[in-house]
């Protein structure tokens, strides 16, 4: 495991935000932290960067005591915590070589980072006048400098648009597929996670639900099929009949559960052919709110 | 040490930039450049005096306002300018999750803004001398030829440096813990005013206030004070220095526990 905590909690004064904590974040894993705003993951994430002192447990970094071995143990990790944290009196370039000079890494690798984090054009310009998105991916050049074997990751994809998003997403699959690397990141969006994560931890009010293979959590959060009809009530009837199960029925929209695409085809030709206008149909995934109680039921 | 060292760098790259590394150098500039042109212009005033009467009234100029009310308010400057730059960026996070000790990035932020403070009152004895040869070139009638105050005025502003050791560590404390600008400067200027109060007033315990330390070190210099000497002995290590030396390691220290203890948010 690179990353085990035993029973980590911490309060704020008489709030307690973390309770309990066990992690177990295997190597070479992207391991996606799932939770609401304010369910405690930033705080978890401190607490792994010895930012915050913890109140109760105990955290293993690479099998090491974090608290006796943590200049060590911060020397292989890369972190981005919350909004990117930028001198904005400074170019993007001068950031990188700061940090590079803090941690002993050669300047060469400050344009390595700012080419794959394709910041080399804006590399001369202020950071103070990057975009939000151009700000996250100085955020992330700055976590990778030190070519860490763990990088702990809080909301990353935050104000990135759908091509940046992209871009992070592939490159850190190609980060731990291809380097060995190990991946922590939090995000309150299950869709995003579900894309890139190997192992998931699902945490609410401090405590974590849920934790495994992506493949358990996909038993638990199985999408569903949309459909916009004319008619709610023939189709829902329709398509009982021909033994679909009817899993939501509105005004002017039902839910089906999604097995395949051959079988979204299948429900859509069967609508038409039997008269029913479909509007709209495609596949949604449950949120995070239906997905709590998906897991509270299944406990 | 090698984080120290590099945290120590860091520092100097980051405030490159700013306010308050120019600060302490054309803080110096312009006061002396002052000097230089009073002299200059009203050159006839000063045809008369003898060369250590010339130098020392030269050398008054920024004496005067640096040991009254602008050495205080360039140290509580100092020590909120070089934790202003963390706050402002909302770097301590990143700071302090780098592999260096905790110790390092603390000691070497410190040992920075005394070195602002250095950098600036060296400059002072360095624009003194530099511009008082320049005069002599430009007016030979001024006497300054005639004289060396290097080593005094060396002296005087070692003796300022380190009374202002007190101000700048309770001021860099109070500027790491607070991210605001006011609540800083206002306890210390607040504190200043008191302090030069104390000090001008002649309170016989002026020198236990580190506010104080900067005026009461300028009236405590003279080794001499009973009329004009023919050489002028500079009293350096007083007990008002001690006090200012001794607070500031006292409040470094307790400063290092604070911030071992404190979360970073």
């Amino acid at each position: 495991m690179v990353i085990r905590t035993e029973g980590l909690s911490y309060s704020f004064g008489s709030q307690q935000v973390v309770k309990s904590l066990s992690l177990q974040v295997p190597e070479g894993s992207i391991y996606g932290f799932l939770g609401p705003n304010g369910a405690g993951k930033t705080t978890t994430i401190k607490m792994l960067l010895n930012l915050l002192k913890t109140d109760e447990g105990s955290i293993f970094v690479f099998e090491k005591e974090l608290q006796t071995n943590r200049i060590a143990i911060l020397s292989e990790i890369g972190s981005l915590i919350e909004q990117p944290a930028i001198y904005a009196h400074m170019s993007g370039r001068e950031n990188l070589l700061n940090r590079a000079m803090l941690l002993g890494v050669d300047d060469a690798r400050v344009d390595e980072m700012l080419a794959l984090v394709k910041l080399s054009n804006a590399a001369g310009k202020k950071a103070g006048q990057y975009s939000l998105g151009m700000k996250q991916r100085l955020g992330i050049a700055l976590a990778l400098l030190s070519n860490p074997k763990l990088l702990i990751l809080d909301e990353p994809t935050n104000g990135l648009d759908p091509n940046g998003i992209i871009e992070i997403r592939e490159l850190l699959v190609r980060l731990t597929r291809d380097h060995k690397k190990t991946v922590f990141i939090s995000s309150h969006l299950l869709g995003e996670i579900e894309k890139m994560a190997t192992h998931v931890g699902i945490i609410n009010n401090g405590e974590l639900l849920f934790q495994g293979d992506i493949k358990d959590l996909e038993a638990i959060s199985q999408p569903m099929i949309y459909i916009e009809t004319d008619n709610v009530v023939d189709a829902a009837n329709l398509l009982q009949r021909n033994r679909y199960e009817v899993a939501n029925v509105n005004n002017d929209s039902l839910t089906v559960p999604y097995i395949s695409k051959q079988q979204m085809g299948t429900v859509n030709g069967l609508l038409n052919q039997n008269g029913i206008t479909v509007f709209a149909i495609n596949k949604q995934h449950k949120d995070l709110e239906n997905l709590f109680l998906s897991i509270t039921k299944s406990n | 040490m090698k984080g120290f060292i590099l945290s120590f760098r860091s520092e100097f790259y980051k405030s490159r930039k700013t306010a308050g590394f120019w600060g302490a150098i054309i803080l110096p500039f312009l006061i002396s450049l002052l000097a230089l042109s009073i002299f200059y212009f009203k050159s006839e005033k000063f045809v008369a005096m003898s060369g250590m009467l010339l130098w020392l009234q030269f050398a008054l100029v920024s004496l005067g306002v640096m040991g009254t009310l602008l050495l205080p308010i360039y140290t509580i400057f100092i020590a909120y300018s070089v934790n202003n730059v963390e706050h402002k960026a909302d770097t301590w996070k990143t700071l302090f999750s780098l592999p260096i000790s905790r110790w390092s990035v603390y000691g070497a932020k410190f040992a920075y803004a005394v070195f602002l403070v250095l950098l600036c009152l060296s400059l002072f004895v360095l624009f003194t001398i530099g511009f008082g040869n320049l005069l002599s070139l430009l007016k030979p009638e001024l006497k300054f030829n005639t004289y060396h105050l290097e080593w005094v005025l060396t002296q005087v502003y070692f003796k300022l440096f380190l009374s202002s050791l007190g101000i700048l560590s309770i001021q860099f404390l109070m500027s790491l813990l607070w991210s605001d600008f006011l609540k800083p400067m206002g306890i210390g200027f607040i504190l200043t005013i008191v302090g030069i109060t104390a000090a001008s007033k002649g309170w016989e315990y002026a020198y236990t206030l580190p506010y104080a330390h900067p005026m009461v070190a300028l009236s405590s210099m003279f080794k001499n004070k009973r009329g004009p000497a023919q050489d002028i002995a500079i009293d350096v290590f007083t007990k008002d220095v001690f006090v200012a030396v001794a607070v500031s390691v006292v409040v470094f220290i307790a400063g290092y526990f604070i911030v071992q203890r404190k979360s970073v948010k």
